[in-house]
């Protein structure tokens, strides 16, 4: 355990094939082009990706699988694509196109054994679950639908049942952290890696190099998923490195 | 004097050896054990020519060959029984590296399944204990490396793992890594060349790796 490194994962959203949310780095000649943000990440010693489509609508499928192709060809790092993914047709055209994993959410809020088929079917090392959730009256309640719609689940329970039946690895985001820059849900992310067995994502708050080590130090997580202060150079990844290194993480 | 004699034996060797410019080629074992995608993508940056087949024939036939394999140990042998290529892959004489599970199913004997596997390695598959937790996935550091295919590359380098099984290290062991035991990270016997790690998803240090073997 000690010995393996703690995972830095740049997120990037896309819509119709292309990067959103914009990004602001240097030296890029079309910001909004996956391959080459992603091999941007990649040289500057990102451990993975994820790349979630905020479209993912039907007829975004066939897009999908054409940039998913893209990506795989010159990455050479891990990465993980989600949005949208209903079935193991889904899956399975993915992985083909050379995704490493995939990562579920709201269809497997509505149809649980989802888990259960699409572990069984490839393995739970490519099945990453992904929990949104937020607190409300001291208990975290989790949302589906990017966020949008409440569920009757309780956060704690629901990362239970998600690891029993077969999810390789929890990518948990606090709502209520998201997009505040003021550090991430430690205490919740803590809970979670004592109560699973599995790999567990924090994501949600990432503000500057610090929060990166209150993760991986109060929360315990294994990996940190970030998105804003990557696109916008608040935190260089390799300059993250090295702060983690010199306070005693293991990364990479 | 003597450097003459250097001098010779070099021009010597450069007429026995005809320099040839034409790209490596590396045929993939396609069995239907996980996606090729990313090895095939892997290869070919590197400038390799690659070729996907299950026919024993042009496995027979190829300069090079990759093993890969993702899913359960005991499906991807039947996979390799139907295709008739459990008795063609053992007799390979020319290169080979199997990876990831294509590297555990060059052993004897799994756990996954309960199943027999090639047997170019004596060894057996053990399944990780449930005590830390498994998958053991991410990366991690490989040591006590023996040159060859881990050629140029350093102790201690981190590689992307993702397995629930492992081979114990034994005198085959190439590499090794810790994760509640120390096993072998990569093997080697002959031209027969295991790793557990993806080097296709390894960035730079994995790139190398597959360098060295498409050098061999």
């Amino acid at each position: 355990m000690v010995f393996l490194a703690k995972r830095i994962i740049p997120c990037l959203d896309v819509k119709e094939g292309r990067t959103v949310k914009g990004v602001n780095f240097e030296n890029l000649r079309d910001a909004g082009d996956i391959v080459e943000l992603a091999g941007r990440y990649s040289d500057e010693g990102a451990d993975e990706l994820v790349f979630l489509d905020i479209t993912a609508s039907n007829d975004c499928r066939k897009t999908r699988l054409e940039w998913v192709e893209r990506v795989a060809r010159q990455v050479r790092i891990p990465f993980t694509v989600g949005g949208g993914i209903v079935s193991e047709r889904d899956v399975e055209a993915l992985l083909r196109k050379g995704a490493d994993k995939v990562s579920v959410n709201s269809s497997v809020l509505k149809e649980p054994g989802l888990i259960d088929r699409l572990a069984a079917a490839f393995g739970k090392q490519c099945i990453v679950v992904a929990v949104d959730a937020r607190q409300d009256g001291g208990e975290w309640r989790v949302y589906s639908h990017g966020g949008r719609v409440e569920t009757e689940r309780e956060l704690f329970s629901w990362v239970k049942e998600v690891e029993e039946r077969g999810a390789g690895e929890i990518l948990f985001t606090s709502m209520d952290h998201d997009g505040t820059h003021q550090g991430f849900a430690c205490d919740a992310v803590a809970r979670m890696t004592t109560l699973v067995n599995v790999p567990v994502i924090a994501s949600g708050g990432a503000g500057c190099m610090e929060d990166f080590y209150d993760a991986f130090t109060r929360g315990q997580a294994d990996a940190v998923l970030a998105a804003g202060v990557f696109h916008f150079g608040q935190v260089r990844i390799p300059e993250l490195k090295c702060f983690l290194r010199e306070k005693g993480i293991v990364v990479r | 004097m003597k450097k003459r004699i250097e001098l010779d034996d070099r021009e010597e060797l450069v007429t026995c050896k005809p320099v040839t410019c034409n790209s490596p080629k590396v045929t993939i074992i396609e069995y239907g054990a996980g996606n090729l995608f990313s090895v095939k993508a892997a290869v070919e940056r590197l400038g390799g020519e690659v070729v996907c087949s299950a026919d024993p024939e042009v496995i027979r036939g190829a300069d090079k060959v990759i093993f890969p394999g993702v899913g359960q140990a005991a499906a991807a042998m039947r996979q390799l029984r139907r295709y008739g290529l459990d008795r063609v892959i053992p007799e390979l004489e020319v290169p080979m590296l199997g990876i990831c599970l294509g590297m555990q199913l060059m052993c004897a004997y799994s756990e996954e399944g309960a199943t027999e596997g090639l047997g170019i390695f004596p060894m057996r598959v053990n399944e990780f204990e449930k005590s830390s937790k498994v998958p053991h996935m991410g990366w991690n550091g490989v040591y006590d490396l023996k040159s060859g295919l881990l050629e140029g590359v350093n102790e201690g380098e981190r590689v992307y793992f993702v397995h629930s099984y492992y081979v114990p290290v034994s005198e085959y062991t190439v590499a090794s890594c810790d994760y509640q035991v120390v096993f072998s990270a990569a093997i080697r016997k002959g031209n027969f060349w295991g790793c557990q790690f993806h080097p296709e998803k390894s960035a730079g240090v994995g790139e190398r790796i597959i360098e060295n073997f498409l050098k061999m």
